[in-house]
């Protein structure tokens, strides 16, 4: 008797613990929204998203040129980084000997460990000059960022589309091989688009990323709070304008900032659920009976 | 026909050679990357660096404070992420059954995992350090960090308890052990080296992190004593130095130590991941 009660303790509990990420979820959400009411409730949700000024000292609050900036720069970035990301993967999955498989490996594995601030450090270090001598104007704007973050997205569009590739059904490839196809038109033609779902979550996954990425960012990106001109001109991203504020924010200030996380927040969580829905509604397709 | 197979051998080369190409292209930026912060880096490190105080606001001086402040938040928050997330992982793969519940707790990881790091770092503010009072604290900075860390460890140790062979689980019931007693006793056991990576990349994490903890962890560069005084880690360190332009040597010194850190941990994690793949195929 006693021995199974503390066997149901046991299991009580750790279905507590494992409930622990979803109670810490509410909770963030709930500071962070409850901070961020009053921002929207005096300025106006309307006039927060799609105002075109942020002038804190004035009591103008709109962040639409930060949605704006961080969208282009996740945008340059993505652009970038898919097509060496995704023929990064192919090349390790079907066309490296194992050899030179292993040894790759860890080099994605270490690219990703790279902390990002010593990310942004190189850039401002090495990528604002160099963007400076080349293009002319001060270095520091959307490029400069968006180079920095195709970077910092290789790991995870290479390892998760990687997984993907490498998870078609050896069958598929067999067959093709069979009727004469080469190897590339096998890739292009059967293990491409068996793989294409999550592909497509490792691109949605990097763009999270990119999108959530502070530091590196701040450290090259300029900084300005206007929509930008041109790929050379400098702006600033949802997460810079908190970062860049937050030290010295006060009152309604402080709350706009925590309406920005929210903004910030709402986009991540879409670009998961989007991610989610891919994997489950087309992994079911892939052949004989995977899932 | 002929033309055919012949522009299909040529499309498979000029391929093949851009595979080639996107591969050296990947490993020449984490080259790059790698040797200009030690090559500018390393130099400034002696033993004075290491050990030294922080002066001039990290002008001059070393990192000594900087360093431990590292630390002390990796490790503490490790403490605190670990039991959660293993405990979640034991949960998910022995108890769990497919349902709605379980679909959550997943989906609750994977957004724990996808929150970006200012966020947790408004979140550290408004809660831990003003809502519980906490302070600007390393242990405000390290609860921030447990939390980041909790997906990491879950979701690594979840999938190498899953893969422990289910004859050993089976041995253990045989010999009338219950379901708690050949967890603890059989599962964990073999499954330790996939948790150990786990947990080690959960501090991987929390070291490299600095927009998570710089409005929880007060940014001072005195040394922490007790968990409920200010820090501040090498990531921050170095981004106060780059961006406020205090000192660019300090800063590739700073930025060295980190990234030495960093791949000794990786070093670290391939080691077990191996031990651990060679156990399972019984070598």
């Amino acid at each position: 008797m006693s021995k199974l009660t503390s066997e149901t303790i046991m299991e009580k509990s750790l279905f507590i613990i494992a409930l622990f990420s979803c109670l810490v979820i509410l909770l963030i959400i709930s500071f962070i929204f409850i901070e961020a009411f009053p921002a929207i409730q005096e300025y106006g949700i309307a006039q927060f998203l799609f105002g075109n000024i942020w002038a804190p000292n004035e009591g103008q609050f709109g962040v639409f040129a930060m949605i704006i900036g961080s969208l282009y720069v996740t945008f340059i970035a993505l652009l970038m980084s898919v097509p060496l990301s995704l023929s990064c993967a192919i090349f390790m999955a079907e066309v490296a000997s194992s050899k030179v498989r292993k040894f790759l490996k860890p080099v994605i594995q270490t690219l990703s460990g790279i902390p990002s601030v010593v990310f942004g450090f190189f850039g401002l270090i090495l990528l604002v000059p160099f963007i400076r001598s080349q293009f002319g104007g001060t270095g520091f704007g959307i490029l400069t960022a968006a180079i920095i973050l195709s970077i910092m997205i290789l790991p995870t569009i290479i390892s998760v589309s990687y997984d993907s590739l490498r998870a078609v059904p050896q069958d598929y490839k067999e067959a093709s091989l069979g009727l004469g196809a080469t190897n590339w038109q096998t890739i292009r033609r059967v293990v491409f688009p068996s793989a294409l779902p999550g592909i497509i979550t490792s691109i949605i996954l990097g763009m999270g990323r990119a999108v959530g990425e502070t530091l590196a960012v701040l450290m090259v990106i300029g900084n300005v709070a206007k929509i930008p001109a041109s790929i050379l001109s400098p702006a600033r991203t949802l997460t810079s304008n908190i970062a860049l504020e937050m030290n010295y924010a006060i009152g309604i200030h402080y709350n706009a900032l925590f309406a920005t996380a929210v903004v910030l927040f709402i986009v991540i969580i879409s670009l998961l659920i989007i991610a989610n829905h891919i994997q489950r509604k087309y992994s079911m397709d892939i052949g004989g009976g995977t899932l | 026909m002929n033309f055919n197979f012949i522009s299909a051998k040529i499309s498979q080369k000029i391929m093949n050679s851009i595979f080639l190409l996107s591969g050296i292209i990947t490993l020449t930026i984490l080259v790059i990357i790698l040797a200009y912060i030690l090559i500018k880096g390393l130099p400034v490190i002696n033993l004075e660096f290491i050990f030294g105080q922080v002066e001039n606001q990290g002008a001059s001086g070393g990192i000594f404070p900087i360093i431990i402040s590292s630390l002390y938040v990796t490790l503490l928050s490790v403490l605190i992420s670990t039991p959660l997330g293993v405990g979640a992982a034991i949960y998910m793969a022995e108890y769990a059954n497919d349902g709605k519940l379980t679909r959550i707790i997943r989906f609750g990881a994977e957004i724990l995992a996808s929150i970006p790091s200012i966020v947790y770092g408004l979140f550290g503010l408004s809660f831990f350090v003003i809502f519980l009072n906490l302070g600007w604290s390393i242990f405000s900075a390290s609860l921030v960090l447990a939390i980041m860390g909790i997906p990491t460890i879950f979701q690594v140790s979840e999938v190498s308890i899953r893969s422990v062979p289910s004859i050993y689980a089976e041995g253990s019931y045989g010999l009338g052990a219950t379901k708690w007693q050949t967890i603890y006793k059989v599962v964990l056991p073999a499954a330790l080296s996939g948790i150990v990576t786990g947990i080690i990349l959960g501090m991987t994490r929390a070291i490299s992190e600095a927009a998570a903890v710089m409005y929880a962890v007060g940014s001072s560069i005195t040394m922490p004593i007790s968990i409920l005084d200010p820090g501040r880690p090498l990531p921050l360190h170095l981004y106060i130095l780059a961006t406020e332009g205090i000192s660019l040597p300090n800063a590739f010194g700073t930025a060295a130590v980190l990234v030495i850190i960093v791949l000794i941990i990786t070093f670290l994690t391939n080691y077990f991941t191996e031990r651990y793949q060679n156990k399972m195929m019984g070598k």
